[in-house]
């Protein structure tokens, strides 16, 4: 069995379809990478895989662990195991990052039937886990997000990975807004957190960034599908020829 | 809505009239009496607020002025010291002088060992035994500030608590002022009147405490006085909790003299009813002043807090911050009134209110009021209405964080700047453990509305 399986997945927002059929097999310790301009649906995928709200599911089906995942809520979704590595992490001025980080990571262990760590327990892990994204002890003490540059929220996505060892990451555009430096430690991250059993989905628009995740199956979206998946080859391909030539291939126009 | 009445047949038939008589009887010092003559007559000549009073517009208090508020009986309270632990802020540790329903209790009460000339005493014993260290000070700032409440309170006030701090003590122990109103079997009203007087450099931590032990009408309307000396120090807090079916209409009066800093601390979580009337005159240079507040209503309630700060000479910055969670059909009202006089160059005021409406049907009217008659002064306001951020929301959810917690966890976020400021430990961690629990009988979270980010 997979642990994810996309079928046909169609869905929109405001009445817009996003989603046009969306067809995607993941299985445990694979990395796959999902390329594609602005607008073609990589994003929303991303989302409704995690459980926003916001976009109607208009048809098709998703599977996760044998389970429909749609009719999950999306803290229960976190808690089997999904994470997504937010493209815009939101800032939340008040809250602890620690405070917030032990929250989740004990919500996902009771879940599991499994003791809730104290306080030292915990700052054992993340000191642990801080010292593999480079980041500063201080970060901690902040409110989550608030006044992080780019990077520091970015690397704070992959630090929180790290501590609630998700079971199928989701990393939506994790390398948009960060140097060549930072991109290097939050993938070096990704990396040193691979188990063999964890699947990994990449979202990029770039290439770079599979330069140092590197990738078994990379899919390119257009137009709410996916309409070509190769190896690891076909990023290079697209950053050699764009995506217009993909554009005849599918009988997709590629949007403006 | 019955009509006003404002003769004197009517209040003589009030209760409140009986009480003054009674208590004008009780006291032989000309001064004494003449200051609950001029209450009386205040409360005679003005009568109830209305509606149609610009200071109570949105806060109908019908319910108050029609019900009949006796004295309450005072008998020895069964409760014992071990009691008070099991009561919201019952315990917040140190000194703490006790009184029930208005009356103070010395069984109840801790005082702890303070420097020669500090006193901390009940109003009452002192009013008999060392009335000259009151007079100068007793009603002297409540008589020009205050509304009717305030003048009904000088009228009939029984006891209340006596704080004074010479110059250059410093009193680093917390004085705490438990108010805890009893089970009665008829509406009551106490009137506690505290007056705290801080000479020049000292500094003292006063929490002032009001609760109810059970879900019974009864009204309590304290009236405090705060005279901070020259560069003094006094950090001041209310934690309101009130019985849930009780009326609070409470009153303090502050006047700060050079260089000398006050903050008050107002924190809302009970009462039917409750209204904080706060005045602050910043009458030295350099004197500055915080005031911050922080209620939550849910049900039918209603919370007001008015405030006035007024900048009287140059150089003085003031800060304010309330802030508010409404549910249900609630209701908040806030008025902040700054005033900037001629004289008051470089005054620096800030002023904010922001308001959580987790309901549809709660409702918050905030008015911000500055009137400014110098012409370099920095002042500015904000008020803000919102609802929790979907965004937040689906970020906590996404980290496994149940819904309900993670929208309590963003309403505690909400309040969290207000309540980062008390430094009376005991009181902060008081404070969390009744927010998270009335937080989590809140059942009326509206949806917010849908949020949609373009897909990138």
């Amino acid at each position: 069995m997979s642990l994810l399986e996309v079928h046909d997945l169609q869905a929109e927002i405001n009445g817009k379809q996003i989603l046009k059929g969306v067809n995607l097999v993941v299985n445990p310790g694979e990395t796959h990478a999902i390329m594609g301009l602005n607008g073609s649906g990589k994003s929303t995928l991303a989302n409704i895989l995690a459980g926003r709200d916001s976009y109607d599911v208009t048809g098709g089906s998703v599977t996760y662990k044998g389970e429909d995942l749609l009719e999950l809520d999306t803290e229960v979704r976190a808690r089997e195991g999904i994470f997504l590595a937010f493209q815009y992490p939101v800032e939340i001025p008040g809250v602890n990052n620690t405070y917030f980080l032990k929250a989740a990571l004990n919500a996902i262990r009771k879940h599991h039937g499994e003791d809730e760590l104290d306080a030292m327990e915990f700052l054992t892990l993340v000191k642990e886990k801080m010292k593999l994204l480079e980041m500063e002890q201080s970060l901690l003490n902040r409110p989550v997000n608030e006044g992080f540059s780019g990077g520091e929220k970015k690397r704070n996505e992959i630090f929180q990975m790290a501590v609630l060892d998700p079971v199928l990451a989701i990393l939506d555009e994790t390398d948009s807004g960060l140097d060549i430096d930072a991109l290097k430690i939050v993938a070096n991250g990704v990396n040193k957190l691979k188990d063999g059993k964890r699947a990994t989905i990449v979202i990029t628009h770039y290439q770079r960034l599979l330069n140092y995740i590197v990738p078994d199956f990379v899919h390119v979206m257009m137009n709410g599908r996916i309409v070509k998946s190769g190896g690891k080859e076909l990023a290079y391909e697209l950053e050699e020829r764009g995506y217009n030539w993909l554009e005849a291939e599918a009988g997709e126009p590629v949007p403006a | 809505m019955t009509t006003l009445t404002r003769t004197n047949s009517s209040v003589d038939e009030s209760v409140f009239f009986q009480r003054y008589q009674r208590q004008a009887s009780q006291t032989d010092s000309a001064w004494l009496q003449s200051i609950r003559k001029s209450g009386i007559d205040r409360f005679t000549m003005s009568g109830y607020p209305t509606r149609r009073d610009e200071e109570w517009r949105f806060t109908p208090i019908g319910a108050i002025t029609e019900t009949v508020f006796t004295e309450p009986s005072h008998h020895e309270s069964s409760l014992i010291k071990s009691d008070l632990t099991g009561l919201p802020f019952g315990d917040l540790g140190g000194t703490t002088l006790v009184f029930i329903d208005g009356k103070f209790s010395s069984n109840l009460s801790t005082i702890g060992d303070f420097e020669t000339g500090v006193v901390v005493d009940n109003l009452s014993s002192v009013l008999e035994n060392s009335p000259a260290a009151v007079q100068p000070y007793l009603t002297k700032l409540s008589q020009k500030d205050g509304g009717v409440f305030t003048a009904i309170n000088a009228a009939v006030f029984d006891d209340g608590a006596f704080i004074f701090i010479p110059d250059h003590k410093v009193v680093e122990e917390t004085i705490n002022l438990l108010y805890i109103s009893s089970q009665h079997s008829s509406p009551v009203a106490s009137f506690p009147r505290n007056l705290i007087v801080a000479g020049s450099n000292s500094q003292a931590t006063i929490v002032e405490t009001y609760i109810g032990l059970a879900e019974s009408v009864y009204l309590t309307s304290p009236v405090t006085e705060v005279f901070v000396g020259e560069s003094a120090i006094v950090d001041h807090y209310k934690l309101q909790q009130e019985s849930l079916t009780a009326y609070h209409l409470g009153t303090m009066n502050v006047t700060l003299a050079k260089s000398s800093v006050f903050s008050s601390h107002g924190i809302t979580l009970g009462g039917s009813i409750s209204r904080n009337d706060i005045s602050a005159y910043l009458g030295g240079e350099y004197a500055e002043c915080t005031l911050n507040g922080l209620y939550l209503a849910n049900g039918r309630r209603i919370v007001d807090n008015h405030t006035t700060i007024d900048h009287a000479v140059p150089n003085c910055p003031s800060h304010e911050v309330y802030k508010g969670i409404l549910t249900d059909n609630s209701r908040g009202v806030f008025n902040g009134k700054i005033f900037v006089r001629e004289d008051a160059q470089k005054t620096d005021a800030k002023q904010t209110n922001k308001t959580l409406l987790l309901s549809d049907g709660a409702q918050i009217y905030t008015k911000p009021q500055l009137e400014i008659f110098a012409d370099d002064v920095r002042c500015t306001h904000g008020a803000t209405i919102g609802q929790l951020d979907n965004d937040q929301l689906f970020y906590l959810q996404a980290r496994g964080i149940g819904k309900e917690d993670a929208r309590n966890l963003l309403v505690y976020a909400f309040a969290s700047d207000v309540i980062n400021k008390i430094k009376v430990e005991s009181a902060r961690a008081q404070l969390d453990k009744q927010l998270f629990q009335q937080l989590a009988k809140v059942q009326s979270y509206d949806e917010p509305e849908h949020e949609f980010s373009e897909d990138a």
